[in-house]
């Protein structure tokens, strides 16, 4: 995910504050998710091949030093278990990011909306 | 490779980093300069564009009332930028800046040009993140994934031509035009929900709204104004049926297909159906009503995509599982290889009930035969090798044989003049040329 630091205009309605605050707290909480699931995943991959191997009798490292990797079949049992182990928790994060993005791009809606009111309303002063 | 990179990058990225000062731009003082001017630049294009809330570049000389305003505000602030597409500052160096400005293509090429980055923290800088008048159309093509929408344009227009009906030059325009409209609209609101799935996954890393080049809103207000004139392109221009097929097939993709990618493995057979539909609303689009010949196309659509996504999706399966997919390849292996051999082979009955329904000679299945037997016997090999190699295969294959499929149909197409005689002789009556029906 791309961390982004968002502008604070000096003269800020609360409007936008509101926008960006929900923006930076999406981002927060989408990094935080998925960092916790990539590390997660990467390290029960670990855990899963070794402990995999040890069953077949071999080392994590061979001879010649390389990393030792199960093929592809094997691999496939593990992502599926990983991926109904973290069925619900996905499920969870889904409403969650909808209802953010909804609720985000609604008030980018109404920020851009104002703006362009404020806009008009220069404009038709300075005319 | 890409995926331990990514892995790490995530890990250093963790450190809470949302507020690192800008000071790693202003070091270099003539990069600074530059840097400025550039901002500039950027900002009267974007004061511009913000204006009109639309997304067509506007020349320049527009500009020219609003860069007295901008000067003078310049020296009362040092960076002065809209909020409304706030600054995004990608973690990524120089070359990714480069790519910003020099962004034409519109092809949705994998971008290969984030190979493995030598990942110095020196390297990352913070980078200004502007919409670019000139980058916007490489942009929203990549927004509508443009190359998926010519494939399904093109089916659309393989559907138009195969009806039984004269061509009409303008008709067809105007369908294709719809669906294409149509297609963007669908694939613009499927990318704007799925931003963090896809920043996660390496196919979909780079899209434009996961990288922050354009900011949701945009995406949707594109969505809608391509959606809008589509579908009403299609309703007034061609027929109402064929505009409540479009819009059908956008609620199906966007509010059924892309919830149930995380939700169930069933959302491959709702996705099938989506892509079976475009050739559908050809066809209707040149006769007004949906005939068996209709459903036969959009039925070989249907079976065509499970060879296709199937052999796509097992290679991403690890990708698959992490990002949370509950796609057939993660958690039904079996399953997946079956259906896609199983559609294979249906797509040989379908080739032979093209003739039995009037829409093709009965040439058609004797020479689609070696393509359908070619794809079928690589499902075969899918479903018994089940690896990197024979899924790959499948899968190009799938690319290039639906076109060809298509085109020797097209080239069997039973004579509309045949059919004419023929319900001369059986005594039907010609009336209006988009009334004849199949007899």
């Amino acid at each position: 995910l791309r961390p982004v630091i968002f502008y604070v205009p000096p003269e800020e309605s609360p409007l936008e504050r509101r926008l960006r605050e929900a923006r930076q707290e999406a981002q927060a909480c989408n990094q935080r998710f998925w960092a916790r699931q990539n590390c997660a995943f990467h390290q029960e991959k670990e855990e899963f091949i070794y402990s995999r191997l040890k069953a077949k009798g071999l080392e994590m490292r061979d001879e010649t030093g390389q990393k030792a990797t199960l093929n592809a079949e094997e691999m496939a049992d593990f992502y599926k278990d990983f991926l109904s182990k973290n069925f619900r928790k996905h499920m969870q994060y889904n409403r969650d990011w909808y209802k953010r993005n909804f609720a985000i791009t609604f008030l980018m809606g109404q920020v851009a909306l104002a703006r362009a009111l404020r806009w008009l309303r220069w404009k038709k002063k300075n005319v | 490779g890409l995926f331990i990179w990514h892995l790490k990058s995530t890990g250093i990225r963790h450190v809470p980093c949302q507020f690192v000062h800008l000071c790693h731009v202003a070091n270099d003082r003539l990069i600074t300069f530059q840097y400025f001017t550039f901002l500039k630049r950027m900002y009267v294009t974007q004061y511009n564009k913000d204006l009109s809330q639309r997304a067509k570049p506007k020349s320049d000389s527009v500009a020219s009332p609003f860069r007295e305003f901008q000067q003078l505000d310049q020296e009362k602030k040092v960076i002065k930028i809209r909020p409304i597409s706030p600054v995004h500052q990608p973690l990524s160096e120089t070359t990714r800046g480069n790519e910003l400005r020099e962004t034409k293509s519109a092809a949705e090429t994998e971008e290969a040009v984030t190979p493995v980055r030598a990942e110095s923290k020196e390297d990352r800088q913070w980078k200004e993140m502007k919409l670019r008048l000139d980058d916007l159309p490489g942009i929203l093509a990549r927004l509508s994934k443009i190359k998926l929408t010519a494939l399904v344009v093109s089916t659309a227009s393989a559907g138009f031509a195969m009806a039984p009906v004269p061509f009409d030059l303008t008709c067809f325009l105007l369908a294709s035009l719809g669906t294409g409209l149509a297609s963007c609209a669908a694939n613009s609101i499927n990318q704007f929900f799925e931003v963090p799935f896809d920043s996660n996954m390496n196919r979909t890393k780079n899209r434009p709204l996961v990288r922050g080049q354009i900011s949701p809103l945009l995406a949707v207000c594109f969505a809608a104004s391509c959606g809008v004139p589509g579908i009403a392109l299609l309703t007034l221009g061609v027929n109402p049926l064929t505009g409540a097929l479009g819009a059908f097939n956008i609620f199906l993709y966007t509010c059924c297909y892309t919830p149930m990618k995380r939700m169930s493995i069933a959302n491959t057979w709702v996705g099938a159906v989506v892509g079976a539909i475009p050739p559908v609303m050809g066809w209707t689009a040149a006769t007004g009503s949906l005939d068996a010949g209709a459903l036969l196309l959009g039925g070989i659509l249907y079976s065509w995509q499970f060879p296709h996504f199937n052999a796509l999706s097992w290679n991403l399966r690890e990708d698959y599982s992490r990002g949370g997919y509950c796609m057939m390849s993660v958690t039904h292996p079996g399953l997946c290889r079956r259906v896609a051999l199983r559609h294979c082979l249906a797509l040989i009955g379908l080739s032979t009930l093209a003739p039995v329904l009037d829409i093709t000679t009965w040439t058609f299945p004797v020479v689609s035969l070696p393509l359908n037997l070619y794809i079928s016997y690589l499902g075969f090999r899918f479903y018994r090798d089940a690896d990197r190699s024979s899924s790959r295969k499948l899968f190009f294959c799938s690319l290039w044989h639906l076109p060809m499929l298509l085109l020797v149909m097209f080239t069997c197409k039973k004579s509309f003049l045949e059919k004419e005689d023929k319900g001369d002789l059986l005594g039907g009556n010609h009336g209006r040329a988009m009334e004849i029906r199949l007899p």
